[in-house]
């Protein structure tokens, strides 16, 4: 029961953070909301028994990929969205077809999928568990992602630097 | 005890939440954002399903999109900055050519 209170909660408080995300205007608003949907998503990791997992969504997600998010907000100084003719339409269709979207999948998955429960800490993650299997059984796919993120911060690098240095004249002015 | 269905709708929740934004928005840097949120509602069925069926492959499958998400985040940003110094705009609406 009191899994189910917790559920209900993280749930609510997850559900209430991505949809103040679409509300908010501002960029920075919608990042703090995006900030507490993970946490809360955290603790639903938690529930589930997957503390490792937890803990990495708090620290890469929440922590890495967020900072870089926020910091990109305030380095382009970003202010409230404007409303153009292409958001009302897609707000006219968007909005209705989300909530049909989500209403079909809910209908489909609690009168089909069965009442398989999960457990709380059904499936203990301990992290030398999942080191065997990401560096045995996967261990092809996980030297892949390593090249990809290299390939990543290589083209971060390259796209976010200018194209060719001012002349130090013309430095002052950038 | 929570019903596995539960966490599935949950996590289609934040999947539509996610398209909506990024179907709603248009600042480019929210639109960034309800990508991340699509990616979380996948790793919360993950999850759940891992735990529902005693596979910890499921958890590695999660590291590996958030490996992902975080290589998608730096490229994004990083174009992301390059259109706004050609630009000036954070707006898709006024971001319609390929080439000035």
């Amino acid at each position: 029961m009191l899994h189910l209170a917790l559920f209900s909660i993280f749930g609510a408080i997850c559900v209430a953070g991505a949809v103040n995300l679409l509300i908010q205007r501002h960029p920075i608003n919608s990042a703090l909301s995006l900030i507490a949907v993970l946490a809360s998503l955290a603790v639903e990791y938690l529930l589930l028994g997957a503390e490792f997992v937890a803990a990495v969504q708090v620290i890469v997600y929440a922590g890495a990929i967020m900072v870089l998010f926020v910091f990109t907000i305030m380095l382009l100084n970003a202010g409230e969205e404007e409303r153009t003719r292409g958001s009302r339409v897609a707000i006219i269709f968007g909005i209705p077809g989300m909530l049909v979207g989500s209403i079909v999948v809910a209908w489909v998955l609690l009168r089909y999928s069965g009442t398989g429960s999960v457990p709380v800490g059904a499936l203990p993650g301990p992290p030398i568990t999942i080191a065997q299997l990401l560096f045995h059984d996967f261990l092809l796919p996980f030297e892949v992602t390593s090249v990809l993120i290299l390939i990543a911060i290589m083209g971060a690098v390259v796209l976010a630097s200018r194209e060719e240095t001012p002349p130090p004249a013309e430095r002052g002015h950038i | 005890m929570v019903p596995l269905p539960y966490y599935l709708v949950l996590s289609g929740i934040l999947f539509a939440c996610g398209v909506t934004g990024f179907l709603i928005k248009r600042n480019i840097i929210t639109i960034f954002m309800s990508i991340e949120l699509m990616l979380n509602g996948v790793n919360l069925s993950f999850v759940a399903f891992a735990a529902h069926w005693h596979a910890l492959s499921g958890q590695v499958f999660v590291f590996f999109v958030m490996v992902v998400a975080a290589a998608e985040a730096a490229v994004g940003l990083a174009i992301i900055i390059a259109v706004y110094r050609t630009r000036e705009t954070l707006n898709v609406d006024q971001v319609n050519l390929l080439k000035l």
